[in-house]
């Protein structure tokens, strides 16, 4: 029994002034059903990413209140929330769902509205995945913790921070291309360099926008695609998820990510690769800081080395393992609670061949998708295949 | 703030801060824990830590969340005491600290039940 990718859709990224969390994940799950050639009255389990709604929107509740949105009260509805890896751990819930055998058709999706919240509120918000307690109260914002590791690794590594610009230069290239991204204009890594400090040694350039946006996919089983004739292309292939210590200061090295190294080892056993076989990559990089520790986890670049994939263009969308293809967080955006879903929306368009910085031929794909500072991860491999 | 961690935090500045050692594997841990994040075992004891640490980390904040807008720049440090555990906080006394250097802990009281970690190079 495996789990096909019949439909897949996004909101364009960006602000969406006057929208609501109804709207926008409502626009795109029926998207994402009539790309499936499918109706709202099919969907048996609905799981939808979202991190801070009961702070922006005052509104908790959201599986129901979406199912309903959708026009699918009849289906069994819930919320997850790992932080910003929330849509990505609705992935893993409606595969499982679906591999069970408890359901033959699931919508899984996130959505988040961030641009009405002023930028204070939309920090203090965030900041609630990192350690109440030991960070935030201390004053350590998001980017701050970035920032440490960031330091760390610059520290402990031959890498500079033109090196960490050059991951923002090659994302918002990507961008530009992608109609849907949230950031659609070019940089250089001077003009990183030169952007305004948010937390040393990441600039504005450096991190990534605040983004209204919802995203949605139907997974369905190989009976249900046979029975109705559905034809699909990709095909779930298996997943990994992860923890570590909520705290950045409870990690024995500051510039490593554990719970990434374990949900992809753990994901490429599922799905019988390695690192090797992966042709193109959605990973979270909410901050350039971010790219550079993922590919090292993923297994794509050694420790120490990461740096060197933007910087030589290997992971460009013509190099050895193409990271970021839509723009990444940095340019695409990160509508936190949808960022997972939004990945694996990309990722399927390519390996469908219908992406719009289309690469030759990719058959496996991988989305990485970290909760907080990386105490949740969630990696997902995708591969052409079908039904 | 949690009783927890108000309890850590007068305990530093009562001048005799706490940390937890695994009596099993020897690790060292923060508050709250009941269970030894290494070896899983049920046996963390309360030991006295240190008063100074090393500098691990460093960053400088010029964009915070509102509790803290009116204090930017200000620089946030993760130091790694003797007995192994690392905490986080506001430096102060200097602007910027590097790698390696020393610091001694500290807290300030930021209303009722409500501290703030701070750290100052003891040079
Ligand atoms: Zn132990």
């Amino acid at each position: 029994m495996s789990v096909q990718i019949a439909g897949v859709a996004s909101t364009p990224f960006g602000e969406h002034p006057g929208s609501s969390t109804r709207e926008l994940f409502t626009d795109a799950a029926l998207e994402a059903l009539e790309d499936a050639s499918l109706s709202p009255a099919a969907v048996e389990e609905l799981y939808v990413g979202n991190f801070i709604g009961d702070l922006t929107d005052d509104q908790a509740h959201v599986g129901a209140m979406l199912a309903d949105a959708i026009g699918a009260q009849q289906a069994a509805s819930v919320r997850t929330e790992s932080a910003c890896a929330s849509a990505s751990s609705a992935v893993r819930s409606g595969v499982q769902a679906l591999e069970a055998g408890d359901a033959d058709v699931a919508v899984v999706g996130g959505v988040e509205l961030m641009s009405a919240s002023g930028l204070g509120e939309v920090t203090d918000a965030l900041a609630n995945a990192a350690d109440n307690e030991y960070e935030n109260e201390a004053g350590l914002t998001f980017p701050g913790i970035y920032a440490l590791m960031a330091q760390a690794y610059l520290h402990e590594f031959d890498a500079t921070q033109a090196d960490l610009a050059a991951v923002a230069v090659k994302n918002y290239e990507n961008g530009v291309s992608n109609p849907l991204a949230q950031r659609q204009e070019e940089t250089t890594v001077e003009r990183v360099l030169d952007s305004p400090p948010i937390a040393t040694p990441l600039n504005l350039g450096d991190c990534c926008p605040i983004t209204d946006g919802a995203s949605a996919a139907v997974l369905v089983s190989d009976a249900f695609a046979d029975e109705h004739g559905l034809e699909t292309t990709v095909t779930f292939a298996g997943s990994g998820q992860s923890s570590d210590s909520l705290a950045l200061q409870d990690r024995p090295d500051l510039a490593r990510t554990r719970a990434a190294e374990r949900a992809a080892e753990d994901a490429y056993e599922r799905a019988g690769i390695s690192a090797d076989d992966v042709d193109v990559v959605e990973l979270h990089d909410c901050f350039t800081i971010a790219e550079i520790l993922a590919v090292e986890s993923l297994g794509f670049f050694e420790r120490g080395e990461g740096a060197r994939g933007a910087v030589d263009g290997e992971t460009a969308v013509g190099g050895r393992i193409p990271i970021n293809t839509s723009g990444g967080l940095l340019a695409k955006g990160h509508p936190v609670g949808a960022t997972g879903v939004a990945q694996l929306v990309e990722i399927t368009k390519q390996l469908e061949g219908r992406h719009p910085n289309q690469i030759d031929d990719p058959s496996v794909g991988l989305t990485h998708t970290v909760g907080g500072s990386g105490a949740s991860c969630v990696v997902n491999v995708l591969r052409t295949g079908g039904a | 703030m949690q009783p927890w961690f108000v309890e850590f935090a007068e305990r530093i500045d009562d001048g005799d801060p706490f940390y937890l050692a695994c009596e099993e594997c020897g690790a060292a841990a923060l508050p709250p824990r009941s269970v030894c994040p290494d070896c899983g075992t049920q046996t963390l004891e309360e030991r006295s830590l240190s008063g100074t640490a090393t500098v691990a980390a460093s960053t400088t904040i010029f964009s915070s969340i509102p509790e803290y807008a009116d204090d930017t720049p200000y620089t946030i440090v993760i130091a790694t005491f003797d007995e192994g555990v690392r905490l986080t906080g506001q430096l102060r006394d200097v602007e910027e600290i590097d790698r390696g250097e020393t610091v001694a802990v500290d807290v300030e009281s930021r209303g009722e039940d409500a501290w703030l970690v701070t750290f100052a190079p003891t040079g």
